[in-house]
């Protein structure tokens, strides 16, 4: 199915984010922005919602609590309790101290890299994909808006110029993709 | 837009627009490396590779080459590795405690210190590793299953915790500074002309798109890893301090270490970032980014640090005589007046009384009063865990097993080693990565460019 794109570039944050609430009091879904950096704010007004990655976090170092734990009173207290100067590893809960630093680490070092690889994979992004951006200068000082028609049944394509010819974009595309 | 107090200097010096941070930043990656960068990569690529045939010397031979004895059996080999990691706490202290606390002066600097970090951590690695001896067993410090029956490795040894810790940090720092790379690495990969330039900056930047959606899960991500990263800084050298301190060598047996250890890290870190971006702003031309308030902004955390250590110090010498412990009293005496006095001294005058003439603001606006204190502070860093090392245990318990420890000609050659190999990495850091945080910079440019703080509009949509 085809679909036809517009999209708007802007050469600023600020008038690419009052065009955007401009459009969007009129009912205009805006699909996408492409920005060289964070907008702050923009997320509210195109209804991007909030990421859940920081509970992902948490999930992965929890995970990596509990697998130090259990590596740790695996190998000190239950196979071999390791002596030492004649203090063997009688209890895990008596010992604890001792096993707090490992603790900590594994905790940090699966919650940082659970979540970085959740990351990349939700964004689609690794090593060798090729570029996914519309134009190659919003990596520099341009910011786009796309809009995607077939997100917008109710506004025509005429109306759409109509709202966008004065919100001080400084180039306006239109594509057909398949 | 985050706009800030009319009376705060401006981060961004000069009228610069968007695409001129691009351009400032992309230029020198772009164009021809300048002479003096072949000439200083030649003398890095030299030392580095004289420390690389150095090791290999040791690792043929074992560490008998080095000038160890049975007295002194820990020397260069935990003091280059207690100085590296030391070093290497600046990035990741700069990018993620600058982070929590919104510190906007990081941006310029987050980059080029967390690229100095993970070298630094490399460098550290290094020593643990080759101290072994036998490097092709190495792999025993993980909690492998094996052939030896129920033998795992000690949990309860701050040695193996520091194996944990030192591999975690490095990557997680390593992961925290990529994930900061791939938007720039795209700026760079849509500017880029030639076809294996574009190749190799498309493989690097992961086929970043910019989305707003993806911004989002960028700044959710850099914010998590902040939080992170900010324990793990001070976990890291306090379980190196730990190698110490839960030992009963007087000298070492200190409760004071970890947060003592904490601040001499942050300390050497921040010096040796000095004297690296000192040169850098200079040769690449990023004076506007990376200007005199940056430097007197990270002169004052050298100041506090530095304050820090010198009050261990001062602690730790008198709570070996308060003690009344006599072992632990001659420690401290035979530290300050004994055969190594010298060390200690220029340990003293480096690190206690060169960070106080940072209280005049006139010298803290130094770029070469800066230069010159950074480089006395990474020397002084370095004495600092010579002394605590060899001076505690040169003199032990028994005076018939007294002894001195002279550096063999290997020992020099691996530290000086690392420090070109170290270098070598830099400057090919400084050549092809984008120096600065470009996507960060241009979040600021408007609330603290110089133009833009200028301007009349500036305050008035307040």
């Amino acid at each position: 199915m085809s679909d036809k794109v517009l999209y708007a570039m802007y050469g600023d944050d600020d008038v690419l984010m009052s065009s955007a609430k401009k459009l969007v009091s009129n009912g205009v879904k805006i699909t996408e922005v492409y920005s060289p950096f964070p907008i702050h704010g923009i997320d509210s007004i195109i209804g991007i919602k909030g990421t859940r990655l920081g509970i992902m976090a948490f999930l992965y170092g929890l995970t990596g609590l509990t697998l130090a734990t259990i590596g740790m009173y695996f190998f000190m207290v239950l196979e071999w309790k390791m002596n030492i100067g004649g203090k063997p590893n009688f209890s895990y809960i008596e010992n604890i101290l001792a096993f707090i630093p490992v603790s900590f680490e594994f905790t940090v070092l699966c919650a940082a890299h659970g979540m970085a690889i959740t990351y990349l994979l939700l964004n689609r992004t690794l090593p060798g994909m090729p570029a996914q951006n519309p134009d190659p200068r919003t990596t520099d000082d341009k910011f786009v808006l796309e809009i995607r028609l077939s997100d917008n049944h109710e506004v025509t394509e005429d109306k759409l110029d109509e709202l966008l010819k004065d919100t001080g974009f400084v180039e306006l595309d239109k594509k057909i993709i398949e | 837009m985050q706009k800030e107090a009319a009376i705060r200097e401006p981060l961004i010096l000069g009228n610069k627009t968007y695409h001129d941070v691009t351009e400032d930043v992309c230029r020198p990656i772009e164009g021809k490396a300048p002479k003096m960068w072949y000439i200083l990569f030649s003398i890095a690529l030299i030392i580095g590779l004289y420390g690389a045939g150095s090791i290999l010397y040791l690792l043929g031979t074992g560490i008998g080459v080095w000038g160890l004895n049975k007295t002194i059996g820990w020397a260069w080999d935990i003091t280059n590795f207690v100085w590296w990691v030391g070093i290497g706490h600046a990035g990741t202290l700069i990018s993620a405690v600058l982070l929590l606390f919104r510190q906007k002066w990081r941006m310029a600097i987050n980059r080029s210190a967390e690229a100095m970090t993970i070298f630094a951590v490399f460098m550290a690695g290094t020593f643990p590793l080759i101290h072994m001896g036998r490097l092709w067993v190495g792999y025993w410090v993980l909690p492998i299953p094996n052939h030896f029956g129920s033998l795992w490795v000690n949990f309860n040894s701050p040695l193996l915790w520091d194996v944990f810790a030192i591999s975690t940090y490095l990557s997680v720092s390593l992961v925290f500074w990529y994930i900061g790379l791939i938007p720039d690495f795209a700026t760079i990969r849509d500017r880029a002309k030639k076809p294996v330039a574009k190749r190799m900056y498309t493989i690097l930047s992961f086929g970043w798109s910019g989305r707003a959606k993806h911004w989002n899960r960028f700044e959710l991500v850099s914010l998590v890893l902040a939080g992170l990263a900010t324990p793990l800084v001070f976990s890291v050298h306090s379980i190196v301090s730990f190698d110490f301190a839960t030992s009963v060598i007087p000298g070492w047996h200190t409760t004071i270490f970890p947060p003592y250890f904490v601040a001499g890290a942050v300390f050497s870190g921040f010096a040796m970032v000095q004297t690296l971006l000192l040169v850098m702003r200079k040769a690449m031309n990023l004076e506007a980014y990376i200007h005199t308030k940056h430097v007197e902004y990270m002169n004052i955390v050298i100041m506090v640090t530095g304050s820090i250590v010198g009050t261990a110090y001062i602690t730790e010498l008198f709570i070996s005589w308060y003690s009344g412990v006599e072992y632990e009293a001659y420690a401290f005496l035979n530290r300050a007046t004994g055969p190594y006095w010298w060390a200690y001294w220029s340990m003293m005058t480096c690190n206690v009384i060169s960070p106080q003439l940072m209280w005049i603001r006139k010298l803290r606006r130094s770029l070469l009063f800066t230069f010159f204190i950074s480089i006395v502070v990474n020397i002084g860093m370095w004495f600092e865990r010579y002394v605590i090392i060899v001076t505690s245990i040169h003199r032990d318990y028994i005076p018939a097993a007294w002894s001195m420890h002279y550096p063999s000609h290997i020992d020099i050659a691996v530290y000086i080693g690392t420090i070109g190999i170290f270098f070598v990495f830099f400057l090919l850091f400084a050549r092809y990565f984008p120096v600065l945080a470009l996507n960060e910079v241009k979040t600021i440019l408007k609330g603290s460019g110089q133009s833009y703080k200028e301007s009349p509009d500036y305050h008035k949509h307040h």
